[in-house]
């Protein structure tokens, strides 16, 4: 950019010329312009170009006609083209050909020979000026521009020079460790920061290679990666890496190490960001005991407990394992009565014990909540090796553990599961530990139980069949059998004992052995009863329409459940009436320890059955503990011998003399109290020849028929 | 023009084995700012498009003439951006030979011709000289340069000459104008000067030159009078709208070529409302 000059030049004494002269000098001065204009840019419109030449074209006329002649106007005249950016070096050349051509004519001048000499002498001077002035335009714009260049370059350098001052500082005073190595590993330079943090000056630093750093946990990606980061397969790549410091510790980083290519490309040089991340580390191993341990004995918590069991089966490192699974017993008493403070501080005592009894590699102790603790043992031979620790536990056990002035004594019971590691699974060990737990509280506790494979199926079994039961019910799976009652006198068949069966659909045929104690315990026994009687009592029905006088009386058994079921005369008096049977038709079976352990209402009940006209027995009598004199007051008509005394009557050559006087004074004091008597279990010719001889009245068993359908019982009457 | 992607405190290559946009136009226009590199690229252009030297005149009267008319429309401050080397003719020698007090700031990512620049106008309190690449509005805009010294409560004068056609579509040169536009007082007028012509105008004899071009000194976009207009999107266009350059208010008929209505290149003024 120029100063601001005003090209155009105020012409001396333009008022002094002829106006023919002057409009002359007018149209050289457009001629002037239409030539120059566009062989340069001047910041000019047209008719100022125009007017600025005009005047230049006066001082021409002036010059021309100058006393003394002088070439200096010309010389000027040339400088002032420049001055106006005249410069495309074109104006020049069309300037002095239309000088010469055009301005002599235009302007009316003689073209004498002085004035051709002075006009070819101000071309000169104009030529020799603007040269010059061009010359020195040039020049200082070179000039210019050459310091532009310099005045960039250092700026451009002085930003560089920040950028990397900049540059330096960061590296310098970043807080996170810096390194820079060649593709080699070797290091170059380390901030002040890695310095710290591994305990090495730079100068110790640039002794190693990255390669020295390895770290013996280091995990195995680590190394792989940084091969394929120096082989410039991938640019970045993170990692956690423990180093050593120079006094020894270890320092857990974070480490993102990047590689940096040259111009090509090719790997270069490699920078290590390190951040120091040892207490975060500490912390999370301290979060991790701390969600792993059960806070109030310090020991490992169920987290813990199921992790390392579960490494257990997944590294197969040792054959066998064992569980003991560990309840105290009455826990809930001490922690109910001296408050729960006392219980956790039994908690952490019992919990010390366990940890002191059971110590070494491969076991484990831990609460699993609660007063649930379980031992693991990895690696056991046998099973003896866990009862072993079991034992031991409970003697540890044994003595009375003083807190706050209370003395207590604890027992616990135990579950213990040992077997070999294949063909099992770590939840597998734990159901069964459980189970074997609940064994052990239901053997009586202060025990340990062992796991039986036979004993869980049976039990698996029991509950699948208590669980069926109700809808087996409902889809009438059960059914009833008839064994035949018989008198020993005539062999005439008397009555029919009901016997209920389950077809059950897995199963197959059940006795009801198999599920008559389950019935009870859930209590289906009472809808059972009451259908197996109305069943008896409508087959009994059909028979006293077929046979007549000489039909059989149904024999039913009533759990002791049913006895003391409210509503038990009731519903025997609707289901005669139903099956319009008289009663002594039915008989009940009652055990001795349903009749006899009773209180007074199933005795009011058992009577009013009997006033009805209902028979009454007591099965398996013997077997149980009968108060004899109470024995003459109860409802009853009819007692049936168990068959375990006919044991001694079964061989043909010989009876058991003791067995034999047993029967017979059972018969006698049944016959002493008025009471009919059936023997059960009757099963040789032999038995019932004896029974016979002895006095009985009935026998029931094998020898005279086994239980059979209703159908088969016709056959019989009708024989 | 890599500083887009460069940190803005890095220093701008000072490459002089390169030729530069502005040293180039700066010898078209008959300046000496420049050196063998740059003019060995313009001779050759020269020589095979004579007609250049004739485009790069008109641009630089186009600018003249379209200060002159923001002047006269009350503007005086202006925004030059890729106002390359300062030959003559410039814009505060145009504005403040009106009114002595007309604000200036220059813009271009030339480090030399902002040096140069700034070499000449030290001392001139109003007239500033940024180096940024123009692309970057919102750099331009919140540089120290255009806050100190131009007012955003008053009309601005926006100057693209001879600018747009090294902005190629891509790099959606409507958006640049949009960064700008939407931070412009009403009032603001705005001035772009684009190589550009009409389809069938091309002369093939010009790839050889528009390819030295492209090669030594930077790719050129040519658009059309329609592509032209829409930049002025916001604007409205003051008579004759988007015009051949040397149709737009020429200052006298004898400046008008027989031909320039194929002059390839267009011009436009737009004031926002």
């Amino acid at each position: 950019m120029t100063e601001q000059v005003d090209h155009r030049v105020a012409a001396p004494g333009r008022s002094n010329l002829d106006p023919a002269v002057l409009a002359g000098a007018e149209s050289f001065a457009r001629t002037w312009a239409t030539a120059v204009i566009g062989s340069s840019y001047v910041p000019m419109t047209r008719a100022e170009v125009a007017e600025h030449l005009q005047a230049l074209t006066e001082v021409l006329v002036h010059a021309l006609h100058a006393s003394p002649f002088r070439t200096a106007p010309g010389y000027e005249i040339g400088a002032r083209l420049v001055e106006a950016h005249f410069t495309g070096t074109d104006t020049l050349g069309r300037t002095v050909q239309l000088l010469g051509d055009d301005l002599l004519g235009e302007l009316g001048i003689q073209p004498d020979e002085l004035m051709r000499s002075r006009l070819a002498a101000l071309q000169g001077a104009l030529a020799a000026g603007y040269a010059r002035a061009l010359r020195e335009r040039t020049l200082a714009e070179q000039e210019a521009i050459r310091a532009a260049v310099l005045d960039a370059r250092d700026q451009a350098e002085a930003a560089l020079r920040a950028s990397e001052a900049r540059f330096r500082a960061m590296f310098t005073e970043a807080a996170i460790g810096i390194g820079i190595a060649d593709i080699e590993g070797r290091i170059l330079d380390v901030n002040q920061a890695l310095q710290d943090m591994l305990g090495f000056s730079v100068e110790e630093m640039r002794q190693y290679n990255i390669r020295d750093l390895m770290h013996p946990e280091d995990g195995g990606s680590v190394w792989r990666l940084y091969d394929q980061l120096t082989a410039g397969e991938c640019d970045h790549y993170r990692a956690e890496k423990r180093f050593r410091r120079a006094d020894g510790e270890q320092v857990w980083t974070h480490l993102t190490l990047s590689l940096v290519r040259d111009d090509h490309g090719d790997p270069q040089y490699q920078v290590a960001m390190i951040e120091d991340v040892t207490d975060r580390h500490l912390l999370q191993n301290r979060l991790r005991y701390q969600a792993l341990h059960d806070p109030l004995t310090g020991l490992p918590n169920r987290a813990l407990f199921l992790e390392r069991l579960g490494r257990v089966f997944n590294n197969r490192a040792r054959h066998r394992a064992g569980l003991c699974y560990l309840d105290l017993d009455g826990f809930k008493v001490i922690n109910d009565s001296l408050g729960h403070d006392i219980g956790d501080q039994l908690l952490v005592e019992v919990g010390r014990r366990l940890d002191h009894s059971v110590s070494g590699e491969g076991k484990l102790v831990a609460r699993m909540g609660g007063d649930e603790f379980v031992i693991l043992v990895e690696g056991s031979q046998d099973t003896q090796d866990i009862v072993d620790v079991a034992d031991r536990v409970l003697r540890e056990l044994e003595s009375p553990i003083r807190i706050g002035g209370h003395e207590l004594t604890v027992s616990a019971s135990i579950g213990i599961v040992e077997r070999a590691l294949s063909g099992t699974t770590a939840a597998d060990l734990m159901r069964d530990a459980d189970i074997t737990l609940y064994w052990a509280k239901a053997d009586g506790k202060s025990r340990w139980a062992l796991y039986n494979p036979e004993r869980n199926a049976k039990e698996v079994a029991r509950f699948t069949l208590s669980a069926t039961m109700p809808a087996a019910l409902e889809r009438d799976e059960f059914y009833v059998d008839y064994q035949p009652l018989v008198r020993l006198e005539d062999s005439t068949v008397v009555g029919v004992e009901a016997l209920v069966r389950w077809q059950h659909p897995e199963f197959g045929r059940l006795a009801p052995d198999r599920f008559i104690e389950l019935a009870e315990e859930t209590g289906l026994i009472v809808p059972l009863g009451r259908w197996v009687l109305r069943r008896a009592c409508e087959q009994a029905r059909r028979w006293l329409e077929e046979f007549g006088d000489s039909a059989p009386f149904v024999s039913v058994n009533l759990a002791v459940r049913q006895s003391r079921d409210p509503e038990l005369v009731r519903d025997v008096k609707r289901i005669l009436d139903e099956c319009s049977l008289p009663p002594h038709h039915l008989q009940l079976e009652l055990t001795e320890s349903a009749i006899m352990g009773t209180a007074d209402e199933p005795l009011e009940a058992l009577r009013a059955l009997s006033e009805m006209g209902v028979r009454i027995a007591i099965d398996d009598f013997g077997t149980g503990y009968s108060n004899l004199a109470y024995l003459k007051h109860l409802p009853v008509h009819e007692l049936k011998i168990a068959g375990s005394f006919m044991e001694g009557l079964r061989a043909a050559d010989e009876e058991d003399a003791v067995d034999v006087q047993i029967v017979s004074t059972l018969v006698q004091l049944a016959h002493a109290l008025q009471l009919g008597v059936t023997a059960e279990g009757v099963e040789t010719p032999s038995q019932a020849k004896r029974l016979h001889r002895i006095g009985c009245d009935t026998g029931q068993g094998w020898f005279f028929a086994k239980p059979m359908k209703p159908e088969e019982i016709d056959e019989l009457l009708r024989r | 023009m890599d500083s887009v992607e460069r940190p803005t405190w890095a220093p701008g290559d000072i490459d002089l084995a390169r030729p530069s946009i502005a040293r180039v136009y700066d010898y078209w226009l008959g300046g000496a700012h420049n050196f063998a590199v740059d003019r060995a690229v313009a001779d050759k252009v020269l020589t095979d498009v004579p007609i250049i030297k004739s485009i790069v005149l008109n641009h630089r009267a186009f600018l003249r003439r379209a200060v002159r008319f923001m002047l006269s429309r009350g503007i005086r401050q202006f925004l030059d951006l890729g106002s390359g080397i300062p030959t003559v003719g410039n814009v505060h020698e145009i504005a403040q030979a009106t009114d002595p007090s007309a604000r200036v700031v220059y813009v271009d990512v030339d480090a030399v011709a902002v040096a140069h620049g700034r070499a000449i106008l030290t001392g001139n309190e109003l007239v500033n000289v940024l180096q940024t690449d123009v692309r970057d509005a919102k750099q331009v805009l919140s540089s120290p340069e255009v806050q100190g010294l131009l007012d955003f409560d008053e009309p601005i004068g926006v100057l693209m000459i001879a600018l747009l056609h090294f902005v190629p579509d891509a790099e959606d040169p409507c958006g640049i104008v949009a960064d700008y536009r939407d931070v412009l007082p009403g009032g603001s007028y705005l001035a772009i000067s684009h190589a550009g012509f009409e389809e069938g105008e091309w002369d093939p004899a010009w790839d050889e030159a528009k390819s030295v071009y492209n090669r030594g000194v930077s790719e050129m976009c040519f658009r059309s009078k329609r592509e032209v207009e829409v930049m002025f999107d916001g604007f409205e266009l003051v008579e004759p709208g988007v015009a051949r350059l040397p149709l737009w208010r020429p200052e006298s008929p004898e400046d008008v070529d027989p031909d320039a209505a194929h002059f390839i290149s267009f011009g436009g003024v737009g004031r926002k409302a």
